[in-house]
């Protein structure tokens, strides 16, 4: 099939090689991939403020470049939730409703489009490592993608996984919030980077590159051992 | 006057660096998740009951104005005296009435939010009355002179030194750090004060419109003395409260215990009809009602969020919530503190002033998802900032997004700004971490990984 791979601004400008590592698994898969350049954000900074109209004015560029999308892939929960559950509230009584309503069965996040749609969970991936998987809130509880990602990490070659205490608590990210709350923000980065480490695992891994920000620049700063990566980028080791 | 939004900032930087604060909590917490989840796997189906309870109080909700009249109607059978409170000024005066006219001294309360809601304790002290708490943790923090922690657990943010210490200082005498001797020195004062007290004030959990009955429910029976001893019994309710069958409870009790304190059942349910009816050997020779609803019909008239009136003040949310196990109960600077509090506060007391409590979230839904009646709670976050910045837009947010809605939108602006982000990264490299750095928010804790070489697009770009 053909998938529209929505790459966010964070992911394009940051962590590129998460994106990349989609399109390698996705096009190993035989489907073909296409990645539309008009947009590059979701609009979810400017509606989780409040300014909705503002959002609206990325969100209907998005709505226009994905119409007639087979599926769309978002490379991030938080940005898949936005599409998927926050287009059709933010459109609601405006004339693009209709199309924000269409287009939200054909959105999915990574993990869940391999596991939930495709029926993969075997990539022949090999990361002889022990991790712990961190469960971004968004994926989560907006997108309800618990399993996929454990699924897909079971089938990697070499991989322990271990689970942390606070494995579904908050990293303390949330977008705006981490610059407008960061003090807030960080002391619940710590709860989350202790319980990480309370794991003795190598590596944190995550469906969102936003929170492995978050996380990875608490670690870093801290000069913590342990090491952060994306989902994908474990899928397409060897 | 700092105003309620700094107040905030500043306990919110305090608390949040604060780490025995944060051990305290999280230990309490820690003992709270294993019992409430032993007590949520003992229902059949935990999700069904959700789902039935919030059908339940939407039902209620929905049509409050028949379940109240019929909880009148009910309770004023049986000789109670029902009172109407408009705002929390008429909550107080309907009180303060009452023991004017009862002529008391001595006022006995068991645990009431609606009374701090009213800030009625205030009032009464400083009309000249003598106010005990009863509850524990309430006795505790107004020895301290502070207000609730939490709305189930007052007293949760302090140890049993800091409590040895509070009645050392307070009450005299040296009791050791051992709870049933500390618990025991509360006994001792308490009991001579129920003796005393002219008046018992009591909140309510549920009210019930079929029966005409307040239900309370607690774990220290002293809301049982305080409704039993006192000549004159006086209840302060929130109008949310109406259930509309007695069977009802069946399932709001122990999911209320379950939720709240992680039990079966609290250990004491009782049932509070009218007065003592004749014949009858025992209660209060007055029983007054007095309905709250102080702003409750606004958010009633709100489709939207409605459904924060389900709330039946189980504390699960504040429980859950990253947030408030960081920054504690007090940083709200309100009665409702946690989610529920960040939800209800900006509608209660105002947008303007309060919304920053909606603000204050990562927005990730472990509220909503533990809440036992399913409200939306972290959506009605989301609402409450889109109607704060509607209706007082902040200036900088808005051009903020005002320009990087084309940048976002234009891959030739887009492909510049990834440029311009690499030498902005460059630069910010001389400052990082520095208060002239532009993401200090940001770098002051935080390490900020730098814009890539090669984007994501410039690379797909290369392969077309």
């Amino acid at each position: 099939m053909t998938v529209t791979l929505f790459i966010p601004c964070f992911v394009d400008l940051l962590y590129p090689k998460v994106g990349m590592a989609m399109v390698q698994i996705l096009e190993k898969l035989g489907h073909r991939v296409v990645c539309p350049g008009g947009v590059a954000c979701c609009g979810q900074p400017a509606f989780n403020s409040g300014y909705w109209d503002e959002s609206r004015e990325i969100a209907t560029k998005v709505l226009e470049t994905l119409k007639g999308a087979e599926v769309v892939v978002i490379a991030s929960g938080s940005c898949g939730a936005m599409l998927k559950v926050f287009y059709p509230e933010l459109f609601a009584g405006t004339k693009y409703e209709a199309m924000a309503r269409e287009l939200a069965p054909k959105c999915f996040e990574f993990s869940g489009f391999l596991v939930n749609k495709l029926g993969v969970t075997d990539l022949g991936a090999r990361f002889p490592h022990k991790v712990t998987f961190h469960d971004g809130c968004h994926g989560l509880r907006e997108l309800h993608n618990k399993r996929p990602p454990r699924e897909l990490l079971a089938k990697v070659g070499g991989l322990e996984l271990v689970e942390m205490r606070e494995a579904e608590t908050c990293c303390g990210f949330g977008g705006t919030f981490s610059a407008k709350f960061p003090m807030i923000s960080t002391a619940m980065g710590d709860v989350k980077c202790a319980s990480a480490l309370e794991t003795q695992a190598e590596y944190i891994v995550s469906s969102d590159s936003s929170c492995l920000m978050q996380i990875q620049g608490l670690l870093d700063r801290q000069r913590k051992p342990i090491k952060t990566i994306h989902l994908a980028e474990v899928l397409v080791q060897k | 006057m700092t105003t309620p939004s700094a107040q905030f900032r500043q306990d919110a930087t305090r608390l949040s660096a604060d780490l025995r604060h944060r051990q305290i909590i999280q230990t309490a917490m820690g003992k709270y998740e294993t019992v409430r989840d032993i007590r949520k796997a003992a229902f059949q189906n935990w999700e069904e009951a959700r789902k039935l309870a919030a059908n339940t109080k939407w039902e209620a909700v929905n049509h409050l104005d028949r379940y109240l009249a019929e909880f009148v109607k009910n309770i004023e059978a049986r000789g109670t005296k029902v009172h109407w409170a408009s705002t929390s000024q008429q909550g107080r005066d309907i009180i303060l009435g009452i023991l004017r006219e009862k002529n008391a001294k001595v006022v006995i309360k068991s645990k009431a939010m609606t009374s701090e809601e009213i800030h009625l304790n205030d009032t009464m002290e400083k009309t000249g009355y003598e106010v005990i708490e009863s509850d524990l943790g309430e006795f505790i923090v107004q020895l301290r002179e502070e207000a609730p922690y939490h709305i189930v657990f007052p007293a949760m943010h302090l140890t049993r030194d800091d409590i040895k210490d509070t009645f050392q200082k307070k009450l005299g005498g040296t009791p050791s750090n051992n709870p049933e001797e500390l618990t025991m020195v509360a006994r001792g004062v308490m009991r001579e004060k129920y003796l005393q007290a002219d008046v018992g004030i009591t909140g309510a959990n549920f009210a019930v419109a079929e029966t005409g009955m307040i239900s309370i429910t607690e774990n220290e029976g002293n809301a049982r003395l305080t409704a039993a001893l006192p000549r004159t019994m006086i209840t302060l309710v929130g109008i949310e409260k109406v259930l509309p069958r007695l069977e009802d409870l069946a399932l709001f009790l122990p999911m209320l215990a379950a939720m709240g304190t992680g039990q079966t059942l609290t250990c004491y349910n009782t049932f509070y009809g009218g007065p003592r009816q004749p014949g009858e050997t025992d209660g209060p020779e007055e029983y007054h009602v007095v309905l709250l609803d102080n702003q409750r019909t606004a958010v009633l008239a709100d489709a939207e969020q409605r459904d924060s009136l389900h709330c039946i003040r189980c504390g699960a949310c504040l429980n859950v919530c990253p947030i408030f196990r960081n920054v504690g109960g007090h940083t709200y600077g309100t009665t409702y503190c946690g989610p529920i509090g960040a939800v209800l506060t900006p509608n209660l007391r105002g947008l303007n002033e309060w919304k920053h409590l909606s603000d204050a979230s990562s927005l990730c839904g472990a509220c909503t998802e533990t809440c036992p009646v399913k409200i939306d709670l972290h959506h009605h976050l989301l609402q409450n900032r889109r109607n704060g910045a509607r209706q007082k837009p902040s200036f900088w947010q808005k051009l903020a997004f005002k320009i990087y809605a084309p940048l976002a939108t234009s891959p030739g602006l887009w492909s510049l700004t990834t440029k311009l982000g690499r030498i902005g990264g460059a630069l910010q490299g001389l400052v990082k971490g520095t208060r002239l750095d532009p993401a200090y928010a940001w770098t002051k804790t935080r390490d900020l990984p730098p814009v890539a070489k090669q984007s994501f697009r410039e690379w797909w770009k290369t392969r077309a």
